[in-house]
């Protein structure tokens, strides 16, 4: 069984968020750049699927030279190969049609991402990809179990779950609980050294989408804090100066 | 199990200073072990820490976790279990266990350095065979014999001897301050012969009359388990001897080895202190400001912060002459020296930093502290890294007789 797993490139969740060029553009400056949360429990559970089954695991990611420390921790992490495809990854399509073009050429059995990266948090790239390829994509899966050819998985809705099941090809965006994320170990740094990884150019794909420019969220105000045995002042406040009763 | 239970709600919000982009002197592989040892610190040992120390806990189940990540023995060989890596790696794998806690640091150093080092250098290929594979993974935990009661500077003077029987050796004496004893399945024992020559033996648990009585009271390492070895007419078999190496060169060069990684290890316990008193100065008002706003305070965080950065550019260089095999004996007593002293000196400035609050488990300012009151006697004493040092300059050993 091939297993492909698509990466992000992302920001530290405590990273300092800020914009540079008329804020057109996220200032890399002193940021810490991780493999996407989501698509580390994607990698974890093919990992995990890798050491029951004997599968391969090839990750992927759209993005320049300066993602190759990430990829080398996947590497690190378990997968046996990787493939950067060497190009900004401008907007979801862009990014969809990359892995779908790598895809096609290699035919995976499984294609395991994130449910939406966690800087832009589109959340669309598995179902583009799942449309380009014509095969089905499901997001968000929180566990996902091989029987023969079907792939058994659980997916959050409003409220509840959802149990899916489909056959192989097929596309999951991933999310917690579907692994616990994998720490790797010093002898997976070192065999990280000499595993393959390929870099491929860009296939052409016209963007339908140009980014205007990016505004960070007001700054939180002060915090007033009312003592609890004060509640009808609470009540008073959230009336009048709140104004969210 | 309890134990296993996060004692503490507290997030863990390490990250750790670089005022002169010392980074940019790692590779990407070693910032890549570093981040391994970071989460890894984090998720197994920063939750439980304060509560092991408080209870003087040995957590012995973590060892066979540094296994797994590799935490034992990295600088070993690959096809004995090590990880094969290079000196810098180890010494930022010591940074971030230590930034955790010096106690478990100690674990890792004296498996790695003191037990499986000696067993690579000075024995033979089947003792290799038999004792690194499980040693690295955590499978087997050992212990280093050197100190004794009577003799902890001056080890040339140790009195446990062996006696060659024919078909096996006779081992009497008694060994002190030894870190993993109580729980060590091996230990590295150093002894003379009949002609008072030092040699390396190999000890087991379970051998006839050899004891390892744990040291109780501590107030400092109270994570670590530290004991006596106590041998009492204990037939060693013949293949237990590391051939290699003879004299008491044979040990100090087991502690250059650790020494170095301490070196690295002082960093971590000192970046943690300053991480913490830098946050808490921010945070704490007084006379209806951040207390960071007062001079006196910003002294401390700038000196703390000048000193890790000269410690972090002496471990730098360290470790490259390390890998390149130049690295000698008293430039590693300056490094263990500078920066164990800088840690505990830091520790205690930013347990200030922290009023009250410092004093308690809270934060681990006080831990830190009473733990680094062992690492700047351990491995050489303050007193003694600067008389190396000393001798190093004038060609003159002011404490040999």
């Amino acid at each position: 069984m091939k297993i492909l797993v698509c990466i992000s490139h992302v920001p530290d969740t405590t990273s300092r968020i800020a914009f540079t060029d008329n804020n057109t553009k996220f200032d890399t400056k002193g940021v810490q750049f991780i493999i996407g949360p989501y698509d580390d429990y994607a990698l974890a559970r093919a990992i995990e699927l890798k050491e029951s089954t004997g599968a391969t695991v090839t990750v992927l990611n759209v993005g320049l030279a300066e993602t190759e420390p990430t990829i080398r921790k996947a590497l690190a992490i378990g997968a046996d190969d990787a493939i950067r495809v060497n190009a900004e990854p401008v907007d979801s399509f862009f990014v969809a049609a990359q892995i779908a073009a790598q895809a096609k050429a290699e035919s995976y059995d499984l294609i395991l991402m994130g449910r939406e990266s966690i800087d832009y948090n589109s959340g669309v790239v598995h179902a583009l990809v799942g449309t380009m390829l014509n095969i089905p994509a499901v997001s968000p899966v929180m566990k996902l179990d091989l029987d023969g050819n079907t792939v058994k998985m659980v997916r959050e809705i409003e409220g509840g779950t959802e149990q899916v099941e489909a056959a192989m090809p097929l596309i999951a965006g991933c999310q917690e609980p579907i692994a616990e994320w994998k720490i790797p170990n010093m002898r997976g740094i070192m065999s990280a050294r000499t595993k393959p990884l390929k870099v491929v150019p860009p296939v052409a794909v016209e963007s339908g989408v140009k980014l205007q420019r990016f505004e960070l969220p007001p700054p939180k105000g002060a915090v007033k804090l009312i003592p609890p045995d004060k509640v009808e002042e609470l009540v008073h406040l959230l009336k009048t100066e709140a104004k969210v009763l | 199990m309890s134990d296993n239970r996060p004692k503490t709600q507290k997030q863990d919000l390490f990250e750790h200073p670089d005022f002169y982009e010392v980074d940019a002197l790692l590779t990407e592989e070693q910032k890549l072990v570093r981040s391994t040892m970071r989460r890894f610190v984090k998720k197994e040992i920063t939750p439980f820490i304060e509560d092991w120390a408080q209870r003087a806990h040995f957590p012995a189940e973590l060892a066979k976790k540094f296994g797994e990540v590799g935490a034992l023995g990295p600088t070993i060989p690959t096809e004995y279990g090590g990880g094969g890596m290079d000196y810098i790696s180890y010494g930022l794998i010591m940074q971030e266990i230590e930034r955790g806690d010096s106690g478990l640091r100690s674990m890792a150093s004296v498996q790695g350095s003191l037990v499986m080092y000696p067993i690579y250098k000075f024995g033979s290929e089947e003792q290799k065979k038999k004792y690194l594979p499980r040693l690295a993974s955590g499978e087997l935990l050992g212990c280093f014999g050197l100190t004794e009661p009577d003799h902890g500077s001056n080890p040339a003077g140790m009195t446990t001897r062996f006696q060659d029987m024919g078909d096996h050796y006779l081992l009497n004496g008694a060994k002190m301050w030894i870190s993993n004893a109580p729980h060590a399945d091996i230990a590295i024992v150093w002894a003379k012969d009949e002609a008072g020559v030092i040699h390396g033996l190999i000890l087991e648990r379970g051998m006839e009359g050899f004891s390892t009585p744990e040291i109780h009271g501590k107030w400092s390492l109270r994570a670590s388990s530290t004991g006596e070895l106590v041998f009492d007419n204990v037939k060693v078999p013949k293949e237990n001897k590391l051939p290699g190496k003879t004299g008491l060169g044979a040990p100090l060069m087991c502690l250059d080895s650790a020494r170095y990684g301490i070196s690295w290890g002082a960093i971590g316990a000192a970046m943690d202190c300053y991480e913490s008193a830098r946050r808490y100065a921010l945070q704490r008002e007084q006379f209806g400001k951040p207390i960071a706003s007062f001079q006196l305070v910003q002294k401390k965080l700038a000196e703390m912060l000048t000193e890790i950065t000269k410690a972090q550019l002496l471990a730098w260089r360290l470790g490259t002459l390390m890998n390149e095999g130049k690295a000698t004996s008293a430039q590693i007593s300056m490094a263990k020296r500078n920066n164990v002293r800088m840690a505990l000196d830091i520790a205690r400035e930013a347990r200030q930093v922290h009023g009250a609050m410092g004093i308690t488990g809270e934060y681990s300012l006080m831990r830190h502290m009473m733990n680094l009151e062992s690492v700047i006697t351990y491995e050489g004493t303050d007193d003694i890294h600067l008389l190396i040092l000393g001798q190093s300059i004038t060609g003159i050993s002011a404490f040999k007789g």
